[in-house]
C-alpha cells in the first residue's frame, strides 16, 4: 500500500495507533515485573524461602505464608476440580438443550463474575457460623474452590469438546452405555486437558485475599496448621499486611517486595505450566 | 503430571515435620489492637524463646477486633488500646463472657505532622478541630500555606475510638480522614505529605536504630489554652497526666487468667516484659494505680 | 439389564446433581445475602441507605449508614478504568487481530495473559510503592492515595478481559466480511475500522462490560491504593472508598448479629445485585451476537 495516498496514510496512523497501544500494555507489564523482581530479587534467599519469620517479622523468611497457601490450594482443588469436571461431563455428555441447561450455563458465567469479598462474606456465613468449621485452612479452602468452580467447569468441557464424536459413537455402536462410553472412550483422553485448565484456575485462587481475609488467613502463627481446624499463614495476605499494617512498614518494604516476588513466580508459574501442557497436549492430539 | 503431583504433596507433607512442632500445650490465641501488635509480638517471641513448650499467636485486627473476640470466644487474649463500651461489655455478659483487664503498657498517644510544617504545639481543642474537619487549611494555626492532609484509622481500631471519644469529644470524625491499615501507614504518609497530621501509638515513631524517624514531627500538646505544652516521649508528662493524650493498654481475658494465660501475662507485667515494653517505646505501667488494678484482675 | 440401567441412571443423577450445583451456589449466594441483609432493614430506612452519603455507624453522636458516598466513589474508580482500558484494549485487540504477524501473536498472547495473572494484591502493592508516589510527584498531592491511582490499576486489571474477549470477537467475524472489503479497494485498516469492528461490536461491548464487571468487584488492590476515605469523592484525585474495600475493611471487626453487621450485607447484596446485572448485560448481548452470527 502506497504510503502517499490518503489512504496510506491514513492506515500507517492507524496501525501505528494500534502498535502503541500494544507497546504500552507491555511497557505497563514490564515496569510492573521488573519493579518487583529487582527490589524483591534482593530478599530472596534459601533463608527466605524455608524459615518462619522472626523478630517481630522484620527478620526471618516466608515459608510458612508458602506452606499455608499450598495448603489451602490444595482444598481448593480437593472441593474445585472433581466437581468442576463432574459438572462438566453433565454438561456436555448427558445434558440437553433446554431451559435449565442454559439456566445452568447462565449461573456459571455469573458466578464467575460475583466478587470475591462477596464468596468471602458467603463463606463466613456458610462455612464459619453455619458449618462450624470455624476460621480455618478448611473454611478458608472451601470458600476459595465455590470461587474456583465457573473456572474448573468451564476448562473441563472446553476440554471435552476437544474429543471428536466418533470415540463416543464407536463405543456406543457396540453396545456400550452412556457411562460406559464416558469412563472408557471419553475421560482418558480428556482429563489431562481439563487438568491443566483447572491449573488456570487454582493459580487464580493461590493469588486471592478477600476470601481468605475473613475464613482463616492469620497475621502471625509461630506454627504451621497440622489439621483442617487451624489457622493458616497465605502469601497474598502476607504481603497485605507487610505493605500496610506491619508496624515498620520501610523497614520491611524488601521483605514484602520479596513476598510478592515469590507469589508472582508461584501464581505465574503455575500459569506457565498450565499453557505449556496445554500447548504440547494439543500437538499430540493433532 | 498427576504423578508429579503427588510427588510434590508428599515432599511438602514430609517436610512438615522438620519445622518447630506444635507443642502438645494448648495454642494461646490472641487478637486485636494494631497499636499493640508488634509489642505484643515481639513479648509473645521473647516469651517462647524463654519457655520451652508456650505456643502463642498473635492476629491483628483493630481493638474491635479482638474485643468481639473474646466476646464470641474465637481468642483467649483480646488486646485493646482503648476501654470496653458499654455496649460491648453488655453483649460479653450475654454471651456468658466475663471480661478481666490487665495494663500492660501506657501509650502516649502522639499527634504528628510532617517536618516541613513550621507549627510546634497545638492545644487539645485544636487538635479536637482539625480531626473533625472544622479547619481545613494550616494557615488557621500558623504561618503554613497548606491543606489540612488528614491521616487516621479505620473504625476497628482503638487509637480510632479513642481519639474520638478524648479528643473529639464524642464528635463524628472528618469524612475527609484518610482511614489507613495500620500506624505504620499513617507514619509512611506523614513522611511524603506536607501537609499531613496523624495520629499514632509513641511506640511507631521510632525506626530500627530506635531514633525517631526523619520526616516528623512531633507536636507539644497542652491541655489548656494557653498552657505549657508537652511531649509524648517525655515519661514525666505522661505519667503525670500533663501530657493529655495518654491511655493504658489492655490486655483482657474471659475471665481469671488461667495457667499458660496467667503466666504469660505475669510474664508481661513483670520486670523482664515490661523492660521490653520499655525497649519498644512504650511506658512501663509503673507502680501506681494501674499496677493496683493488675493485681486484682489477677486474683 | 435392569440392573445396568439402575447403575446408569444413579451416575447420570449424580453428573446432574454436580451441573446443578452452579445454580446452587448462585442462589445460595443470593439467599445468604438477602437474609442477612434484611435484619439491618429493621433499624435502617431503605431509602436512606441508598441516597444519604454519610457513612458512620460507629459514630458516637449518630451512626450513619448511607452507601451513596461509596457507591459514587465505586463508580467514578470504576468509570476512570474503563476510561484508560477500553481505548486501549480494543486498539490491543484489534493490532494483535489484525496487524501482528502470526508469529508476532502467538508470543503476545500468553504476554497479555501474564498481565492478567498478577494477583489483585500484587497490583494493590504496586500501586501503594509505585504508581501512587509518581501520581503524587506529577500532580503535586501529598499523596497518591486516590481515585485515579485505583482507576489505573484497576484499568492494568481489566484490561486482559477486555482484550481477549475483544479480539475473539473480531476474529469471529466471517471472512466473507474481510474478503468483501478488500475487494472493493477498502485498506486493510478501512476494513478494520469500518467493517470489523462494527461486525464484532457485541462482542466487544460484551468484553467492555466483563472488564466493568470485575473493575467493580475488586477489593484488594482499591483497598490498598484509594485512600478509604468516606467523603463524597471530590474529584479524581481525593482520597476514597469503595463498597468492596469498606466491607473488606470493616467485617473483621464487627460483632456479630449488630446492625452493622447486617449493614455490611447489605453492601455485599448491592454488590451481588450490581455484577450480576452487569454480568447479565453482558451475556444477553453475547447470546444475541451468537445468534445473529448463526
Amino acid at each position: 500500500m502506497k504510503i502517499s495516498t490518503r489512504k496510506g496514510i491514513l492506515q500507517a496512523v492507524g496501525f501505528l495507533a494500534l502498535r502503541a497501544a500494544m507497546g504500552l500494555v507491555l511497557a505497563v507489564l514490564v515496569l510492573f515485573l521488573y519493579d518487583i523482581g529487582r527490589k524483591g530479587g534482593g530478599a530472596i534467599s534459601w533463608e527466605f524461602v524455608s524459615q518462619a519469620p522472626r523478630k517481630g517479622m522484620t527478620e526471618g523468611g516466608i515459608f510458612p505464608a508458602i506452606f499455608g497457601t499450598f495448603l489451602v490450594t490444595v482444598i481448593t482443588a480437593a472441593l474445585a476440580v472433581p466437581l468442576g469436571m463432574a459438572a462438566a461431563i453433565y454438561l456436555h455428555e448427558y445434558a440437553r438443550q433446554s431451559r435449565l441447561t442454559r439456566l445452568i450455563r447462565l449461573s456459571i458465567r455469573n458466578l464467575s463474575g460475583v466478587p470475591s469479598i462477596v464468596y468471602g462474606l458467603f463463606g463466613v456465613i456458610l462455612f464459619v457460623n453455619v458449618m462450624r468449621f470455624g476460621t480455618s485452612v478448611l473454611s478458608a479452602g472451601l470458600t476459595l474452590g465455590l470461587m474456583t468452580l465457573p473456572w474448573t467447569i468451564t476448562a473441563s468441557e472446553e476440554a471435552l469438546k476437544t474429543i471428536p464424536n466418533s470415540y463416543r459413537e464407536g463405543a456406543m455402536a457396540l453396545g456400550a452405555t452412556k457411562w460406559q462410553t464416558i469412563r472408557t472412550n471419553v475421560l482418558p483422553y480428556a482429563v489431562p486437558g481439563m487438568l491443566t485448565g483447572t491449573v488456570l484456575g487454582l493459580a487464580r485462587a493461590a493469588g486471592e485475599t478477600a476470601p481468605i481475609l475473613f475464613t482463616g488467613a492469620a497475621f502471625y502463627l509461630p506454627f504451621l496448621p497440622k489439621s483442617l481446624s487451624d489457622q493458616f499463614m497465605a502469601l497474598p495476605y502476607h504481603l497485605y499486611i507487610m505493605a500496610t499494617q506491619h508496624h515498620a512498614i520501610q523497614q520491611v518494604r524488601p521483605l514484602a517486595y520479596g513476598t510478592a516476588l515469590v507469589l508472582i513466580v508461584l501464581v505465574l508459574g503455575l500459569n506457565m505450566t498450565a499453557v505449556i501442557l496445554r500447548y504440547r497436549l494439543r500437538r499430540k492430539q493433532r | 503430571m498427576n504423578r508429579t503431583l503427588i510427588i510434590a504433596i508428599l515432599t511438602l507433607a514430609l517436610l512438615g515435620p522438620a519445622l518447630p512442632a506444635k507443642p502438645a500445650g494448648k495454642m494461646i490465641q490472641i487478637k486485636g489492637s494494631d497499636t499493640m501488635v508488634n509489642l505484643v509480638q515481639i513479648l509473645a517471641e521473647e516469651y517462647m524463646g524463654k519457655t520451652p513448650g508456650a505456643a502463642i499467636a498473635v492476629l491483628g485486627g483493630g481493638s474491635g477486633t479482638g474485643i468481639t473476640g473474646l466476646i464470641n470466644q474465637t481468642c483467649d487474649i483480646a488486646d485493646h488500646s482503648r476501654e470496653w463500651k458499654q455496649k460491648e461489655i453488655d453483649q460479653a455478659w450475654e454471651k456468658g463472657v466475663t471480661p478481666r483487664f490487665i495494663v500492660v503498657a501506657v501509650d502516649g498517644l502522639s499527634i504528628v505532622v510532617n517536618e516541613k510544617n513550621p507549627i510546634d504545639q497545638l492545644t487539645m481543642t485544636q487538635v479536637g478541630a482539625l480531626y473533625r474537619g472544622e479547619i481545613k487549611n494550616w494557615k488557621t494555626l500558623g504561618d503554613f500555606q497548606k491543606p489540612v492532609s488528614l491521616y487516621g484509622r479505620q473504625s476497628n481500631s482503638g487509637t480510632y475510638v479513642f481519639m474520638q471519644e478524648f479528643v473529639l469529644g464524642n464528635k463524628n470524625y472528618s469524612p475527609d480522614m484518610k482511614e489507613m491499615n495500620g500506624n505504620a501507614q499513617i507514619v509512611e504518609g506523614l513522611i511524603q505529605d506536607e501537609g499531613a497530621v496523624g495520629y499514632v501509638g509513641v511506640g511507631y515513631l521510632y525506626d530500627e536504630n530506635r531514633q525517631i524517624r526523619k520526616g516528623l514531627k512531633i507536636l507539644k500538646i497542652s491541655k489548656e489554652p494557653n498552657g505549657t505544652g508537652y511531649l509524648p516521649t517525655d515519661k514525666a508528662a505522661v505519667d503525670s497526666g500533663a501530657y493529655p493524650i495518654s491511655r493504658p493498654l489492655y490486655m483482657a481475658t474471659n475471665g481469671k487468667p488461667k495457667a499458660d494465660v496467667a503466666r504469660f501475662l505475669g510474664w508481661i507485667v513483670g520486670p523482664e516484659g515490661q523492660a521490653i515494653v520499655e525497649r519498644e517505646g512504650f511506658f512501663t505501667i509503673g507502680e501506681g494505680k494501674y499496677k493496683a488494678d493488675n493485681d486484682k484482675a489477677f486474683k | 439389564m435392569r440392573g445396568r440401567n439402575i447403575r446408569e441412571a444413579v451416575i447420570r443423577a449424580f453428573f446432574f446433581a454436580s451441573g446443578i450445583l452452579a445454580v446452587l451456589v448462585l442462589v445460595g449466594i443470593f439467599l445468604t445475602l438477602v437474609t442477612t441483609a434484611v435484619p439491618a432493614f429493621r433499624e435502617i430506612k431503605i431509602g436512606e441507605f441508598l441516597t444519604k452519603t454519610a457513612w458512620d455507624p460507629t459514630s458516637p453522636e449518630e451512626p450513619e449508614y448511607g452507601i451513596l458516598s461509596m457507591v459514587v466513589s465505586t463508580l467514578l474508580v470504576t468509570g476512570g478504568a474503563l476510561l484508560l482500558a477500553v481505548p486501549i484494549g480494543i486498539a490491543v485487540a484489534a493490532y494483535l487481530s489484525d496487524v501482528a504477524h502470526w508469529r508476532v501473536r502467538e508470543v503476545l498472547k500468553p504476554v497479555v495473559e501474564i498481565l492478567a495473572g498478577i494477583p489483585s494484591v500484587v497490583i494493590g502493592f504496586l500501586g501503594l510503592v509505585l504508581v501512587g508516589p509518581a501520581l503524587a510527584r506529577i500532580f503535586h498531592t501529598g499523596n497518591g492515595l486516590n481515585a485515579l491511582n485505583g482507576s489505573i490499576l484497576l484499568a492494568v486489571m481489566a484490561l486482559p478481559t477486555i482484550i481477549s474477549i475483544s479480539e475473539d470477537s473480531l476474529n469471529a467475524v466471517p471472512k466473507a466480511y474481510n474478503e468483501a472489503s478488500l475487494a472493493l479497494g477498502g485498506s486493510r485498516w478501512q476494513t478494520l475500522w469500518r467493517v470489523k469492528l462494527p461486525a464484532g461490536l457485541s462482542g466487544i461491548i460484551a468484553a467492555v462490560m466483563l472488564g466493568m464487571g470485575r473493575a467493580i468487584g475488586e477489593t484488594m488492590t482499591v483497598l490498598m491504593a484509594t485512600g478509604n476515605a468516606r467523603a463524597f469523592p471530590h474529584g479524581l484525585l481525593s482520597s476514597v472508598r469503595t463498597m468492596t474495600a469498606d466491607i473488606a475493611i470493616e467485617l473483621g471487626e464487627v460483632p456479630y448479629y449488630t446492625t452493622h453487621y447486617y449493614a455490611l450485607f447489605a453492601i455485599g447484596l448491592v454488590l451481588f445485585i450490581i455484577t450480576f446485572a452487569v454480568n447479565l448485560v453482558a451475556d444477553l448481548v453475547l447470546h444475541k451476537y451468537q445468534e445473529r452470527e448463526q
